[in-house]
């Protein structure tokens, strides 16, 4: 479908497209196998400035927004989900600076983001602190001038591996979410650990890792926004970050479609390429309907956020669920389509089967979205009374 | 350090086909790239600016599409670029295309280096290169796949040979045509894809260049392609027999045979 993107956009689009065919598609396989994280490929996208292009002018990045983001999430992913998520993360990790940070916090850590000599992850999850994000036990205790943080992060993307963290702590337990805050912390303080790499069924060329911190000190200025915003700062970011995980998805599933197209129209049973069966026909179309579907909705929705809108909770929502959803029954597809091939690791397609299925959990799971939509279309409805 | 990169497009060679009554190579609705062995070049010319200051000169010959390849080099990090075009230059061999091209270059003037692709993919000829060198009366070193020592006045380069390579010292100004073991061509930024699009290109006909309008195109060249065909492949083929070890044994000795080890 045509998009009417920008010059720009395309070129960033193109240029992304032509990272993921060039510098990701080769060693995916690889990368996979060894779970070896893509820094020679981040570096790559740092030198052709990819990593800024939804970063502001003036803190050194292209000026696009969310729409350019996820066109270079989408592309990356078609060849690696795993690659796309690191790249991704780094966004997630610096977007709270962006919405929230103080100048002098922005000037400090933004621009190396969008140069791509810093990543930048983001901590919120915990053991007990899944889709109850409230349940969180890290804590951050005031101490003249620096907060002493303790406690663990659990399943950070980019941990270990990115300079700079923002991470949600209990600054006030009594009062309940409103009693979070969130920090910047930098790799290398004190008191700040990684725990083990962890061993994960998909996206195995990025990493995931604890952040420990012990009695870790940092300086009161790290503060983003006011204590006990904690809360606002990490669904106030999860709103602009939900469709980057919409576009890896996306990115996903059509690469699954691609292959499973191509191979369709060179694999021969009953002496015809199996592309001229009926059932594989209505497959195809049935993927490529989905696609099309989740693709407007998340271009849309990108949009909507890149134009200033107030309140897109809702629509951030939609398009991750519709995306993953998509994503996963369209990479189940593919991989029947592929048969027996499809299910040997010769072949593309399981590797995107198992990079689909985390789509539909992280950053919220699909049910927490379905909460999330559902909460919304009440409070729309009722304020119409 | 002023180096020039000359640059060719040449059709996508995942696309190009060859017409079966004309015999030549279908150019219409093709895709057209930069020939993949003049990446090699711009890249080097951007590396030795890097290094050492200065600023490359992208140059092309070709007609009005073939921006596109000059405008690659500039989002690779060229500074200029010109482009020679001319109806009157269609058709023209590598002679002429060494004699436009030199005079351009001339023209420009004030280069330590002058940089080209080994050959182009669409030609083979490899001539263009040394032909350029001739008529600016300069040295010239072909395959260099690195270069170990370059200063104002000279360079020490690597040239591929079959068993091997040669360590050449040559004055500067000079010519050198590089091998892809050279380096690996970086992908634009897109900063340098916004100063592209921005860029202007110089544009130069042969009337800019004082060129020998008799001696110009298809009339004033010596070399003329009679045909070109996708030769017949004729492959046989040969079903061993017997137990694997068996057919082992054969192939090992057939290929002894045929000296293919």
């Amino acid at each position: 479908m045509e998009y009417f993107l920008t010059e720009e956009q395309e070129m960033i689009r193109d240029l992304a497209r032509k990272i993921a065919k060039e510098k990701v598609e080769p060693v995916a396989a690889e990368l996979d196998e060894t779970g070896e994280f893509p820094w020679e490929i981040l570096n790559v996208l740092a030198e052709s400035d990819l990593c800024g292009v939804y970063i502001p002018e003036e803190y050194g990045g292209f000026g696009g927004g969310v729409l350019e983001q996820c066109l270079v999430v989408e592309e990356l992913s078609k060849a690696c989900s795993g690659v796309a998520v690191s790249y991704a993360a780094s966004g997630l990790g610096s977007f709270p600076i962006l919405l929230f940070g103080t100048e002098e916090q922005k000037q400090k850590y933004i621009p190396s983001v969008a140069s791509g000599k810093s990543l930048a992850a983001f901590g919120l999850t915990e053991a007990n602190a899944g889709s109850d994000a409230g349940a969180m036990e890290t804590t951050a205790v005031k101490d003249g001038d620096h907060y002493i943080l303790n406690g663990t992060k659990q399943w950070i993307t980019n941990g270990g591996e990115a300079d700079i963290y923002t991470v949600i702590a209990v600054t006030d337990k009594t009062k309940g979410s409103r009693g979070n805050s969130a920090f910047i912390v930098e790799k290398g303080t004190p008191g700040f650990t990684f725990g083990k790499k962890e061993n994960k069924m998909g996206i195995r060329a990025s990493t995931t890792r604890e952040l420990i911190f012990q009695d870790c000190r940092i300086p009161k200025e790290n503060l983003l926004g006011r204590e006990g915003m904690g809360f606002i700062v990490a669904m106030k970011t999860l709103d602009v970050t939900r469709p980057g995980i919409a576009a890896q998805a996306l990115g996903i599933a059509s690469g699954a479609l691609e292959a499973a197209l191509n191979y369709a129209r060179e694999r021969r049973q009953f002496g015809q390429p199996i592309a001229s069966f009926q059932a594989i026909q209505h497959m195809l179309a049935d993927m490529a309907i989905q696609i099309e579907a989740a693709r407007a909705l998340l271009y849309s929705t990108a949009r909507m956020i890149d134009s200033g809108a107030k309140n897109y909770s809702k629509e951030s929502s939609m398009c991750k669920v519709l995306a993953s959803d998509v994503a996963m029954k369209v990479t189940v597809d593919a991989v029947q389509i592929f048969g027996g091939y499809g299910y040997m690791k010769e072949y593309p397609v399981e590797k995107m089967m198992r990079d689909a299925k985390i789509t539909q959990i992280y950053e919220g799971t699909n049910q927490i979205q379905r909460n999330i939509i559902a909460l919304e279309m009440i409070k729309e409805a009722a304020r119409k009374r | 350090m002023n180096v020039i990169v000359c640059v060719k497009q040449v059709p996508d060679p995942a696309e190009a086909k060859i017409d079966k009554e004309t015999k030549t190579i279908v150019r219409e609705g093709v895709t057209n790239i930069t020939n993949p062995f003049d990446m090699y070049g711009i890249e080097e010319g951007v590396r030795i600016k890097e290094k050492n200051g200065g600023k490359v000169t992208a140059v092309s010959m070709g007609p009005p599409q073939s921006e596109k390849c000059l405008r690659e080099a500039i989002a690779m990090g060229a500074d200029e670029a010109i482009l020679v075009s001319d109806r009157a230059l269609a058709g023209s061999d590598t002679l002429v295309t060494a004699t436009a091209l030199a005079a351009a270059i001339d023209k420009v003037g004030d280069y330590h280096l002058i940089i080209c692709g080994r050959e182009a993919i669409d030609g083979d000829t490899g001539q263009t290169g040394p032909g350029i060198a001739e008529r600016l009366g300069i040295p010239h070193v072909t395959y260099v796949q690195k270069i170990r020592e370059i200063s104002e006045d000279k360079m020490i380069v690597e040239r591929m040979i079959e068993d091997g390579y040669q360590v050449i010292e040559v004055k500067l100004p000079a010519l050198i045509t590089v091998v892809k073991d050279i380096n690996e061509p970086r992908i634009p930024s897109l900063r340098g894809m916004m100063k592209a699009k921005k860029a202007n290109i110089i544009t130069m006909n042969a009337q800019d260049l004082s060129l020998d309008p008799d001696n110009l195109g298809l009339k004033g060249s010596p070399t003329q392609v009679i045909r070109q065909f996708t030769p017949e492949i004729v492959r046989k083929g040969e079903v061993l027999e017997g137990e694997p070890t068996e057919q082992a044994a054969v192939l090992v000795s057939k290929l002894l045979q045929t000296r293919v080890v």
